[in-house]
């Protein structure tokens, strides 16, 4: 591979080409090198599903899956993603087919703002494939990096075991 | 955030040079790994780089076997993945345990083992800009003496700066005995990580030894088996998703009855991993009693200073040393899913 720098006198204002797979859709993009992936994606993109809520990996509710790990999308430069497959809530279900965790939120009331549900369920998407978990605890615990300002943890834990416990590959 | 000049090297060489150009190598350069700490503290205008160089294509992202029987962790591998690894789970319990007990799991997913070992302290006025700080501006002051530090050093600080290293992880490798292999501008070398981490003394501003320019490529973990008596005891304000006021991992042996090769590294008490051989080496051949893990404890302690908001620190240490020395005897280690401590 070859080395890709920026020009030393261009501050970091020029655009690199990158490709990203976005909920199965190849797309070429310029991107400077500062824009975040959750920049990119609500900005550029119009995928305003992930949010930004503290815009510094606290709070979670910016949660996107690349490459089949969840991460916090406001902490990684889309630029150093370059070549990656990026799954985000909307690539999850549709309205006229909710994803089963979309169904199970809405089923156990597991928010009240929904600000930060689409990054609940992205993380709760991941936590089923990882397949770790067994019991009410580890759910808690393996949700712990996706906060809850209306504090609906019971219900959000709900939701997610019962969708884990139906076993299907999410 | 503040505008910075790309850069994506494709090989080791690459990235090095790229960090240090010619006879004066630029200060302002930055290696990008998960991003997970830099990239937050380039939003908050506390790094400034005027140059980043993205690492994350570099071939550093195995866990193989090392020279003399032990396991090496490329730069590159997350802390996710090594946590998950299975030799490590089978081998290294205890460092499996620490990564788990720190961050979340999709900040996990991204920070990479070489960026755990140089992520920053969580100090409130190294991240407050409006407020003085001698480790993000040399001679400015320290706001944290004087000021708020409820999280702050109780060990091995100095006038110029009570921050403490934030990881969970590190602490783990210090007891394991880790060597942190990097290569710079003048080559490879091996730096032990009792030797890789620093005291803050005049200089708060240097976390690390490394040299301008030097990237950690792996860090190997000597062969040993401390897969039964092991603990990673971490204390905090909430029981998840946060730093640790206080953790100690613990590693050792039972020889014919008696404690041997016993390892203590405490966390969230200075600027480094804290470990005292002299301590460790008062518990080698003696029956494991509770009276005998108290005065290791004390020993660690040794001129430990409060700063105010801290002073409880003391003794939640003390206490934490001589439990985990009983979790790790009785081959009982802290779970971080049922967080009662066992």
């Amino acid at each position: 591979m070859n080395t890709t720098t920026t020009s030393p006198t261009s501050a970091g204002t020029t655009t690199i080409p990158i490709s990203l797979e976005i909920n199965g859709q190849q797309q070429l993009l310029q991107v400077e090198p500062f824009v975040t992936l959750l920049d990119l994606l609500r900005e550029r993109l119009q995928l305003t599903g992930a949010k930004k809520g503290c815009d510094h990996g606290q709070c979670g509710a910016c949660t996107v899956i690349v490459d089949g790990k969840r991460i916090n999308s406001c902490l990684k430069l889309a630029v150093s993603l370059d070549g990656a497959s990026v799954t985000t809530i909307e690539g999850l279900g549709s309205p006229t087919k909710l994803h089963p965790l979309q169904q199970a939120f809405i089923d156990h009331d597991a928010f009240q703002c929904g600000y930060c549900t689409p990054g609940q369920i992205c993380s709760a998407k991941a936590l089923i494939d990882e397949g770790r978990c067994t019991s009410r605890e580890d759910v808690r615990e393996w949700m712990s990096g996706n906060l809850c300002r209306c504090g609906a943890y019971t219900n959000i834990t709900d939701a997610v075991m019962e969708v884990m416990e139906q076993g299907a590959k999410t | 955030m503040i505008r910075f000049d790309y850069v994506r090297p494709a090989d080791v060489a690459g990235a090095t040079q790229a960090a240090h150009v010619g006879a004066a190598p630029l200060p302002e350069v930055r290696f990008l790994a998960g991003g997970t700490n830099l990239i937050d503290l380039m939003k908050e205008n506390v790094e400034r780089p005027t140059t980043v160089v993205d690492i994350n294509r570099l071939p550093l992202v195995k866990i193989e076997a090392a020279p003399g029987g032990g396991l090496r962790l490329g730069a590159l591998v997350s802390n996710a993945e090594t946590a998950d690894n299975a030799e490590v789970k089978a081998r290294y319990p205890l460092l499996a345990s620490a990564i788990l007990a720190g961050a979340s799991p999709q900040l996990r997913n991204a920070a990479t083992n070489g960026g755990n070992l140089n992520q920053r302290t969580r100090c409130y006025y190294f991240y407050d800009t409006g407020t003085p700080c001698n480790k993000r501006e040399p001679g400015a002051g320290c706001g944290a003496i004087g000021g708020v530090n409820r999280i702050h050093a109780i060990l091995g600080a100095s006038s110029d700066c009570i921050a403490t290293h934030p990881s969970d992880m590190c602490i783990a490798l210090a007891a394991l005995d880790a060597v942190v292999n990097v290569s710079g501008p003048d080559g490879e070398r091996q730096i032990p990580i009792a030797d890789y981490h620093r005291l803050p003394g005049n200089e708060p501003w240097r976390d690390n030894t490394l040299q301008q320019g030097e990237l950690v490529t792996s860090i190997d973990l000597p062969a040993g088996d401390f897969s039964t008596h092991y603990t990673y005891l971490k204390l905090r304000d909430r029981l998840s998703y946060a730093f640790a006021l206080v953790s100690v991992a613990v590693a050792l042996n039972m020889k014919d009855g008696k404690l041997d090769d016993v390892r203590i590294a405490v966390g969230g008490v200075a600027h480094k991993p804290w470990r005292v051989p002299e301590a460790e080496a008062l518990l080698n051949g003696q029956d494991a009693t509770p009276e005998l893990f108290r005065q290791a404890a004390a020993r660690i302690l040794d001129g430990a200073v409060g700063q105010g908001g801290n002073d409880f620190k003391i003794e939640l240490a003390r206490r934490a040393i001589a439990r985990a020395l009983a979790q790790a005897v009785a081959g009982k280690p802290q779970s971080h899913t049922d967080k009662r401590i066992a």
